[in-house]
């Protein structure tokens, strides 16, 4: 997030959401945007799916799924034709504003509202509203991100941002919510093929140098393998070996049985992990995990601000899994020994210009601290981009629609979409037994109009059938989801929805399309 | 924007707070406490519980400092005689219809009413008279609803419905028989609009609403509170570990937390109970003959040194791949880069921020 979540309730004027469902899936984050909305903030919710945010919003975009390109462009597209853009902001700090306007010419109010399914007068409204209240944060997450055009759709929300100069000011911003508790640490500590941590080039000489010189060593420059890569790769013999740390990509990852088929090409599998989880069954060493009560550290959550994890119990396996981590490598004959886990944060952080200023101290003594934060004098940073872009002029990247990798046709008649309910989180919570005693299985949401021609009710069951392969489900009806789609949740090892998914990827990131399959639906 | 400063008296004391302060915050500025029970800086005042009363000069009442507004010049005597013995009152009227089982009451030890009882000397109430009889509601997993013990403070119904928004819960009926209570009054299992956030439990002031599952297991001077992270979403929540004697008994909303402050969700508040799951490994396994056994630590280094050492000199370093957590610590993570990049070779390390 370029901003902070407590602008939510202090700052901002109008929150246009696209793409996320914060009162499930970022359940405290969408407490606030209500309280917010109640109080006045506007409330824009760009959804195909009727979440709870709808019933609080000013205006309801209902787009047809994998539509978000055309509704951002033809938002654009308005704004510019009523001279809304913010002409001071893109002259001082943006550039490439002609090829933006170049493409987002032919996005006109009809052709958009014929793509999306979004009436005119709303596209017009919700446009002028945008362009023209001083302060406006855009929220999203996955429903954004997880597409074959993930990346240009993301590209198309700062350019709106970027348009209409909102950014690098309090209450304004682009805000993705991560999804995962430290998913964006993951990221800053470079457990990335690309970045070293602090998103340091592993193909920059300085940065490698740097590294080489720390830990004794030299080091590859050459860019290695996203997750996707990595499975074909698997797949296709040239990956033999793998170590995997508390993920389950079997339940999580799109197109399950390719993963399978993966990892059972691999000659040796090491699974660190709190369960025996699909993955682990995989494995031919497991080392037990320690979970997050069991260890000292830190998380760093979706809007950079590094907070303390304590150790309150013994850890259940006798050991923290940085110990773990350490005692293996050390058993390589590569020495890797720390006291305490804050050391190595600072070993981390005195590699890291961005989080040079942090450290178990500090964090004691505020709380928390958002980074950058590049000295110990220095207090963070909340609001990101203020004055200038972290590349110096901001970037406007057009991009023309790029429908879903697949569709529904006729022997797929559903487009399935999927994501997160509020109960359950990726992995920990099926393990839960006061979660899981209430919310044990799937409930997909059908269209009322489709479960009268499939001839279900509530509490039915359903065969979901897709190019890839099959899962048995429970079924919810309800309007929630337009007809013609069913929505699933991925929580449960009794529907692994993730069997369905498509193998359509991001070509710049790798990530999966979640959102959008053809599937077909068969009573049993 | 500078707000204007008023001056008053608050126990002999000049102090200043800004205008349109009230005098409970005001005083609180002063670092003079003011006992009250329905007042919660996080929701909005409601003056029902009268505990707060002070006395005013020139007012001939005692009015509830949690919404009367400072003036200028105002003299204000939190603890005089009347003051206390209206406290005594109202704390007596409350106990009227509270049952006083305070000696098994899980609340006990973080209960204000009995803080209070306890601080102006409350015992038993004058006041006799008849007794709610409510059925306990533990129809949940999660929270344990005693309305015997409620005052109807509303803190739990403002929560619901300013915090969290999920406007389950509100007032029925009149009186004696009135009741804060989910939307059609039924038990919370029941009720389809609570999302279990247990913000009512949060913020409310006596047993009425307690964790189920610290219920029997501690009393609360004797729970360590260790301050952590949760694990579940990426909003970043603190929150409290409830431990006693080594374990974790449930999840306790800390008001100083930067993002979310005493607000939860579900996961947050009442998920962590998956540490207990007795599918834990707890021990290294090596799969032999298509059969995980039990290992020893050494056993299980031993094979992977020899295992991933075998493999780089035999196929090179790119035959290697490792896949971080978004779930484990920053320092976990800068770890398996370190592993990877420095003992493996390769830059083929990535996590599910993809995926």
């Amino acid at each position: 997030m370029t901003n902070p979540i407590s602008d939510i309730l202090n700052e901002t004027e109008l929150m246009f959401l696209i793409g996320t469902n914060p009162t499930e899936a970022h359940p405290v984050i969408g407490y606030k945007m209500r309280k917010a909305a109640r109080k006045g903030v506007k409330l824009v919710v760009c959804d195909p799916r009727h979440i709870d945010l709808v019933d609080e919003a000013d205006y309801w975009l209902r787009l047809k799924p994998g539509t978000d390109i055309p509704l951002l462009n033809g938002l654009m597209h308005i704004i510019i034709k009523e001279g809304l853009e913010d002409k001071k902001f893109i002259e001082e700090r943006t550039e490439n504003y002609e090829e933006l306007k170049a493409i987002v010419e032919s996005y006109t109010p009809e052709r958009v509202s014929e793509l999306t399914g979004i009436s005119v007068d709303d596209l017009y409204s919700v446009a002028r509203l945008y362009a023209k209240t001083d302060k406006a944060m855009i929220f999203y997450t996955l429903g954004i991100t997880e597409h074959i055009c993930g990346t240009r759709n993301v590209m198309s929300c700062a350019n709106l941002a970027m348009l209409t100069g909102h950014l690098g000011r309090p209450g304004c911003g682009v805000c993705p919510q991560r999804g995962q508790n430290n998913v964006q640490g993951a990221c800053d500590m470079g457990a990335l093929p690309n970045v070293f941590s602090g998103y340091q080039g592993v193909g920059v000489d300085a940065a490698r140098e740097k590294h080489e010189k720390a830990w004794g060593v030299p080091l590859s420059g050459k860019v290695g393998l996203k997750i996707p890569e990595m499975f074909k790769a698997a797949h296709e013999g040239q990956v033999k070996a793998m170590y995997i740390l508390g993920e389950n990509p079997v339940l999580t990852d799109p197109d399950a049985n390719h993963i399978r088929k993966a990892l059972e090409h691999l000659e040796f599998l090491v699974v660190q992990e709190l369960f025996l989880t699909e993955t682990a069954e995989y494995a031919d060493v497991i080392l037990p995990a320690a979970s997050f009560a069991e260890c000292d550290g830190t998380f760093t959550n979706t809007e950079r601000r590094v907070q303390r994890v304590r150790q309150a119990i013994d850890p259940i396996p006798g050991q923290a899994n940085w110990q773990t981590i350490c005692q293996m490598v050390t058993k390589m004959g590569y020495p890797m020994s720390y006291n305490d886990p804050s050391e190595i944060w600072d070993e981390m952080a005195s590699l890291s210009p961005s989080m040079a200023g942090i450290n178990y101290q500090r964090i004691d003594e505020m709380n928390s601290i958002q980074w950058p934060c590049p000295t110990t004098d220095h207090p963070g940073t909340p609001v990101l981009h203020v004055g200038k872009f972290t590349r110096g002029l901001g970037l406007f990247q057009p991009s023309e629609h790029i429908p879903p990798a697949e569709m529904p046709d006729a022997e797929y008649p559903f487009l399935l979409s999927t994501g997160r309910i509020l109960q359950h989180y990726n992995v920990t919570t099926p393990y839960s037994p006061g979660i899981s005693s209430i919310w044990d299985k799937e409930m997909s949401e059908v269209n009322p109009q489709d479960a009268e021609k499939l001839g279900v009710k509530t509490g039915d069951k359903l065969k979901v059938t897709s190019r890839r392969g099959e899962a048995i489900t429970n079924v919810k009806v309800t309007d929630r989801v337009l007809p013609g789609v069913i929505w699933m949740s991925f929580h449960y090892n009794g529907t692994p929805t993730n069997a369905l998914t498509s193998d359509g990827l991001d070509p710049i990131t790798g990530t999966g399309e979640y959102k959008v399959a053809a599937v077909k639906l068969e009573k049993i | 924007m500078l707000v204007e400063l008023v001056k008053l008296n608050i126990n002999g004391r000049e102090v200043e707070a800004p205008a349109g302060s009230t005098i409970l915050q005001a005083a609180e500025l002063a670092g003079i406490e003011i006992p009250r029970l329905c007042y919660d800086k996080e929701l909005s005042p409601l003056g029902a519980c009268r505990l707060c009363v002070v006395e005013v000069k020139g007012n001939r009442l005692l009015p509830a400092s949690c919404v009367t507004p400072i003036s200028a010049g105002m003299v204000v005597d939190t603890e005089s005689p009347a003051v206390a013995e209206a406290r005594k009152t109202i704390l007596e009227l409350l106990i009227a219809n509270h049952p006083l089982d305070c000696m098994t009451c899980d609340k006990l030890g973080d209960c204000k009413l009995a803080d209070y009882c306890y601080k102006y000397g409350v015992k038993d109430s004058a006041f006799a008279g008849e007794k709610h009889d409510y059925a306990i509601d533990d129809s949940n997993p999660f929270i344990i609803r005693d309305l015997n013990k409620c005052i109807l403070c509303g803190a739990c119904v403002r929560a619901c419905e300013e915090l969290t928004g999920a406007d389950n819960l509100s007032y029925l009926n009149r009186g004696f028989h009135r009741k804060a209570t989910t939307a059609g009054d039924v038990d919370y299992i029941d009720s389809d609009n609570c999302v279990f956030c247990g913000q009512c439990v949060a913020v409310c002031p006596t047993g009425a609403l307690t964790e189920k599952t610290l219920a029997g297991k501690a009393r609360r001077w004797d729970i360590d509170r260790v301050r952590t992270t949760c694990p579940f979403c990426g909003t970043g929540c603190n929150f409290d570990l409830a431990v006693k004697e080594g374990k974790i008994i449930g999840v306790l909303s800390n008001p100083d937390a930067p993002v979310n402050q005493r607000m939860l969700c579900v996961k947050g508040r009442f998920g962590w109970d998956y540490i207990y799951n007795e599918k834990r490994l707890t021990s290294p396994l090596i799969k032999k003959n298509g059969k995980f056994e039990t290992a020893s630590w050494d056993e299980a280094y031993d094979l992977i040194a020899t295992k991933f050492k075998e493999i780089k000199d035999k196929y090179g370093s790119e035959s290697f791949a490792a896949l971080s957590s978004a779930r484990c610590t920053n320092e976990e993570n800068f770890l398996v880069g370190k592993f990877t990049r420095a003992v493996m070779g390769t830059n083929n390390v990535d996590h599910c921020a993809r995926t």
